[in-house]
């Protein structure tokens, strides 16, 4: 059989054509196989976010109470190293000085010294952990602002301990099972070694309908949690009735935890 | 045709095709049993009737595809309901859902993975971060 340059041209047209179909088939064939969806009781938001009441904390407390911090430890499996150099921690305490570097004066730094201020991921809008990630391991979730860690994806280059200027970070020198000095949590998992890790404003809580363990334990209700998209929520009017703070602002990072002093 | 030193050259052969061949008569007649998983955990052994997450072909040889995406939905895309063919719901969780029912991992997941030649057996870069059940076997 012969056939001419012309005919050859016009079939080979009708099947590339019939290959562009291939994709609209593969999208209706998809419809009806098993899919994973968000837990119905989760809290969801638009935009998490942390109001920290310092005055509630030092004026209804107990003196070195540390009951947020002791709460997320436990709940997260993280190890009590017990050597400043290695220490792991999601949630901690720093002096006036260390946390609001250049808003000091010689009169508050002397008013508020001895006084603990409390410590966490900001979980920034414009992130700069994010974006030195080489590997994606920590990514900003677009559905609710959260900076998550996937630690299956961390390759410890510790870019992102750089990059974070307020310290939230923590990496893994050793195996940190053996000092993890709280009641095993069995439904968390731990790191491993040479790994980097940090708060993730309890995701896998939220997901469950809990409020943050740290939000949770404090029995003064100095942290508060919620939706900055939502006009109605706590942070929200908190943040309408009260001068707030934010750590190093001049960084441009969009800290998403505020500070009442 | 006249082959120099033959003799050596042999002999050399024939101790070169000895050495290569070492690992098959070291398993000589060494008969592995095949694996043999158990399900005789407690929650298991409670159910009406006793299926996986996905039918049981597709679990066996897809297992790790199915923890490859459940990983990836919770950890990245903030899922964590898995819908099932039959519309079953589970909790996408290695530590809390597939080791409820196989809280036996000594007996199953790694029975499997010792016989197939996983590292040490165990899936260990797993078992580093999350808490493998406690046996008391
Ligand atoms: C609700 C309890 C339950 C859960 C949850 C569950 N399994 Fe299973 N699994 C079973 C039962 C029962 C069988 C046996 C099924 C059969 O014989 O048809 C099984 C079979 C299997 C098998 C095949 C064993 C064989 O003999 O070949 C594998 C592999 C497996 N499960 C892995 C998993 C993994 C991985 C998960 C988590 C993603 C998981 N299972 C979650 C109950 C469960
Ligand atoms: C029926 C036998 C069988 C059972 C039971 C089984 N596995 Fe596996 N699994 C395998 C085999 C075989 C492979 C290796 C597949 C390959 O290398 O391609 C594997 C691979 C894996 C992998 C990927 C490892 C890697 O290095 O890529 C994971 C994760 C895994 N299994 C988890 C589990 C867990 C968790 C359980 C227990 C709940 C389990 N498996 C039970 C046979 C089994
Ligand atoms: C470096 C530590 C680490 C290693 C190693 C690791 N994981 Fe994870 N994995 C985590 C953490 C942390 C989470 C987040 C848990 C959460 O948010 O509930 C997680 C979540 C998951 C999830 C979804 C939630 C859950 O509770 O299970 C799956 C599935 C999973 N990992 C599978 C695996 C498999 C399979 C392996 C081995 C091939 C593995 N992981 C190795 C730390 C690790």
């Amino acid at each position: 059989m012969e056939t001419s340059r012309r005919n050859f041209l016009k079939i080979s047209g009708v099947c590339a054509l019939g290959l562009t179909a291939l994709p609209v088939a593969d999208v209706f064939g998809e419809s009806d196989l098993p899919k994973a969806i968000k837990n119905p009781q989760a809290l969801t938001g638009q935009h998490w976010a942390m109001v920290v009441d310092m005055k509630k904390c030092w004026e209804k407390g107990k003196e070195g109470c540390k009951d947020c911090i002791l709460a997320c430890h436990a709940v997260h499996n993280v190890p009590d190293i017990g050597s400043i150099k290695e220490e792991i921690k999601w949630i901690w305490t720093n002096h006036y000085e260390n946390v609001f570097p250049g808003q000091e004066n010689e009169y508050n730094v002397k008013n508020l010294e001895g006084r603990p201020f409390i410590a966490l991921c900001n979980h920034c809008t414009n992130p700069p952990c994010v974006r030195v990630c080489p590997t994606q391991a920590t990514f900003k979730r677009p559905e609710d602002g959260i900076v998550m860690m996937d630690f299956h994806r961390c390759i410890g280059c510790r870019y992102c301990m750089a990059g974070c200027p307020y310290g939230a970070r923590s990496f893994n020198w050793r195996d940190p099972r053996p000092f993890i000095k709280t009641e095993l949590n069995m439904r968390f998992p731990t790191r491993e070694r040479g790994v980097v890790e940090k708060c993730n404003f309890c995701a896998e809580r939220l997901a469950e309908g809990l409020l943050p363990a740290c939000v949770e334990a404090c029995k003064v209700g100095a942290l508060s949690f919620g939706d900055l998209a939502d006009p109605n929520s706590v942070v929200r009017k908190l943040l309408a009735s009260h001068f707030t703070m934010r750590r190093k602002p001049e960084l441009g990072t969009q800290p998403n935890v505020y500070y009442i002093v | 045709m006249k082959i120099y030193d033959a003799r050596y050259v042999l002999i050399g052969l024939a101790i070169f095709v000895g050495l290569f061949t070492i690992p098959f008569w070291y398993n000589m007649g060494r008969a592995v049993p095949p694996p043999d998983p158990k399900l005789d955990t407690p929650v298991i052994q409670q159910m009406a009737v006793k299926q996986c997450v996905l039918p049981l072909a597709e679990i066996r040889t897809g297992h790790m595809q199915l923890l490859n995406d459940w990983r990836t939905w919770v950890v990245r895309d903030g899922l964590r309901t898995y819908v099932a063919a039959d519309g079953k719901t589970y909790n996408m969780s290695l530590q809390n859902t597939c080791m409820d029912c196989h809280s036996n991992k000594t007996q199953f997941c790694d029975q499997c993975h010792i016989y197939a030649g996983l590292e040490a057996g165990t899936v260990p870069y797993c078992w580093t971060c999350h808490i493998a059940p406690k046996e008391n076997q």
